[in-house]
């Protein structure tokens, strides 16, 4: 298989991952008075008693990072699509894929940490 | 992404955005990645915003307060809008994209049936899901919240 029909299948595959862990982060956070579902402490999502009780779970920090891979990898490849349709000269091609993947391994390294840091926080209190 | 094998986008950034005069599929599209760039931006902020969890509950607290009042409120409900048309319509296209709502093939006897028949219901279907979930969201946003 060629690499970019490679990388569109993947493309598609992060698609459904998010699918399903931003639709389940869609609806804690945002339809919390209709659904009300993993906000033990009641009050607003983001209150921190309910971010720390989630951040407790083992299930939330690894979702948490499989939904940041899956969506920097979706969001950055479908960028560099747009970009490359507008034919850049071959230099800018190569530097546009590496700038795109230096953003997306910063910000991977980034939330990854602050889900696992958060999760050693969140146990200790 | 495949090369463009020597017909290249000539019309630049109008050969996505302007829909010309074809069908409804054709502005998803444009819809599609409009609001994937959208939802990307806001997505790159929203890593570095809220890794502050990881800190202190004082600096998540410092973080949420800066991000809070009755224009983040529309902004983010503008994102909630965004993800829910993005996700009905990715629906769609990765039904279509594995082959699952093209239809299959047959004899081009008179009356001619085209994949649109499939399609077109399929994207009509795919639009009410993201009304639906709109609404549903807007209700909570503003009403209920």
């Amino acid at each position: 298989m060629m690499r970019d029909a490679k990388l569109w299948t993947w493309h598609v595959a992060a698609g459904i991952v998010i699918l399903v862990f931003l639709g389940l982060h869609m609806a804690i956070m945002h339809l919390d008075e209709i659904l009300g579902i993993f906000n033990p402490a009641g009050g607003h999502p983001i209150d921190w008693e309910n971010v720390v009780a989630r951040g407790r779970t083992v299930f939330f920090p690894v979702t948490y990072i499989l939904l940041l891979g899956a969506a920097l990898f979706h969001g950055l490849y479908g960028l560099r699509n747009i970009l490359l349709e507008l034919n850049p000269p071959a230099w800018l091609k190569g530097a546009i894929g590496v700038v795109l993947l230096l953003v997306g391994l910063g910000l991977f390294a980034l939330g990854a940490w602050a889900a696992v840091a958060s999760h050693t926080l969140a146990t200790s209190l | 992404m495949l090369e463009s094998k020597g017909r290249p986008n000539r019309l630049g950034l109008w050969g996505w955005l302007g829909g010309g005069r074809w069908g409804l599929e054709r502005y998803l599209y444009t819809l599609h990645r409009l609001t994937g760039l959208g939802l990307l931006a806001y997505f790159l902020l929203h890593i570095v915003v809220t890794s502050s969890r990881a800190i202190s509950p004082e600096r998540w607290k410092a973080a949420m307060d800066s991000v809070t009042g009755p224009l983040f409120t529309v902004g983010e409900f503008l994102v909630f809008v965004a993800f829910a048309f993005h996700a009905a319509n990715g629906i769609r296209l990765v039904l279509v994209e594995l082959g699952w709502a093209v239809g299959k093939p047959i004899e081009p006897v008179y009356p001619y049936r085209t994949s649109v028949n499939f399609q077109r219901p399929l994207a009509v279907g795919a639009m009410i899901l993201a009304v639906i979930v709109m609404m549903l969201g807007g209700l909570d946003f503003f009403v209920l919240d």
